[in-house]
């Protein structure tokens, strides 16, 4: 079964990659936009998606600093 | 003897070596090795260890060497973690925390001052508190992090070990904090290298009392 796993940084913690990248849009004439957060994506196939939840909190993410989110391709 | 950890990926950890050499015997232990039995400490070098893929120091503290270092430090040996060491040590849950990218996004390198903290264990044998040590940082994601109620709870108990020095935080870690230690006191973790720190030519040898403090510590039990 394809998954896609989505990390991003947690609430609260700077993201320096999501300011710069907020900071370059003006100059290139993209004003009005806010709170950009810079994640990553994970896409992969496995045979045992029951076991994806302790994939990620073991090793994909760090549940200390980021939050994830597992999408299942039907 | 002390054993410096070497990864795919490592880079200081002959310095690391040399740096134990000045103050005792080391050795090289081949990220594969599992058996540290004839080892009193365990140094765990800076570098990018299997290319700092996907966080740094979350593949690494998978290596077979990795689960024998968690072990080894749950028996009372000393284990120092330095820079990619620190991030690797984090990620394995031996020290709290978790280092993010630098504030500002660039790889630092440069000369820091840190103050040592009021803390116990083997790595507070050679160091005073208040003491203020040069040491260089040359790191992209030294940003120490952890939640506030858990920096109260470490700081209560002594668990911070070195703090940048007022106005020198070099890359926007929570509350200064350059290094920190174990419940137990026998790993520590820093971004700062002390093994570039110990010869007046290399502009400072105040990283020689952590080796002095690693190969002084007394025997704990074999891992």
């Amino acid at each position: 079964m394809k998954a896609k796993v989505l990390i991003r940084p947690k609430e609260g913690i700077l993201d320096p990659q999501g300011k710069a990248v907020e900071r370059a849009l003006p100059a290139l004439g993209f004003d009005g936009v806010h709170e950009v957060r810079v994640g990553r994506l994970v896409e992969l196939e496995t045979d045992d998606p029951d076991k994806l939840d302790a994939l990620c909190e073991k090793l994909l993410a760090n549940p200390l600093i980021e939050d994830y989110e597992v999408e299942l391709e039907k | 003897m002390i054993g410096v950890i070497q990864f795919p990926g490592s880079c200081d950890e002959r310095d690391a070596v040399a740096a134990v050499q000045r103050v005792g015997d080391g050795r090289l232990v081949w990220h594969e090795e599992t058996d540290l039995s004839g080892l009193d400490g365990v140094v765990i070098p800076g570098g990018f260890s299997y290319g700092d893929y996907l966080r740094a120091g979350a593949i690494a503290r998978f290596s077979p060497a990795m689960e024998a270092v968690a072990r080894f430090a749950a028996g009372g040996a000393p284990v120092l973690g330095i820079c990619n060491g620190f991030q690797v040590l984090c990620e394995a849950g031996l020290l709290p925390g978790a280092l993010l990218p630098n504030e500002g996004l660039r790889f630092i390198c440069r000369q820091v001052e840190l103050v040592a903290e009021d803390f116990a264990g083997p790595f507070a044998s050679e160091i005073g508190a208040g003491e203020r040590l040069s040491i260089p940082i040359k790191h992209m994601s030294g940003r120490y992090f952890a939640p506030d109620d858990e920096l109260d709870r470490m700081e209560a108990s002594g668990r911070i070990a070195f703090r940048y020095a007022a106005g020198q935080n070099p890359n926007g870690s929570v509350r200064d904090v350059a290094g920190v230690i174990n419940e137990a006191g026998n790993v520590l973790g820093l971004m700062p290298h002390p093994e570039h720190a110990v010869h007046p030519l290399t502009g400072s040898d105040d990283g020689l009392a952590l080796f002095r403090a690693l190969a002084g510590a007394p025997r704990a039990a074999a891992a």
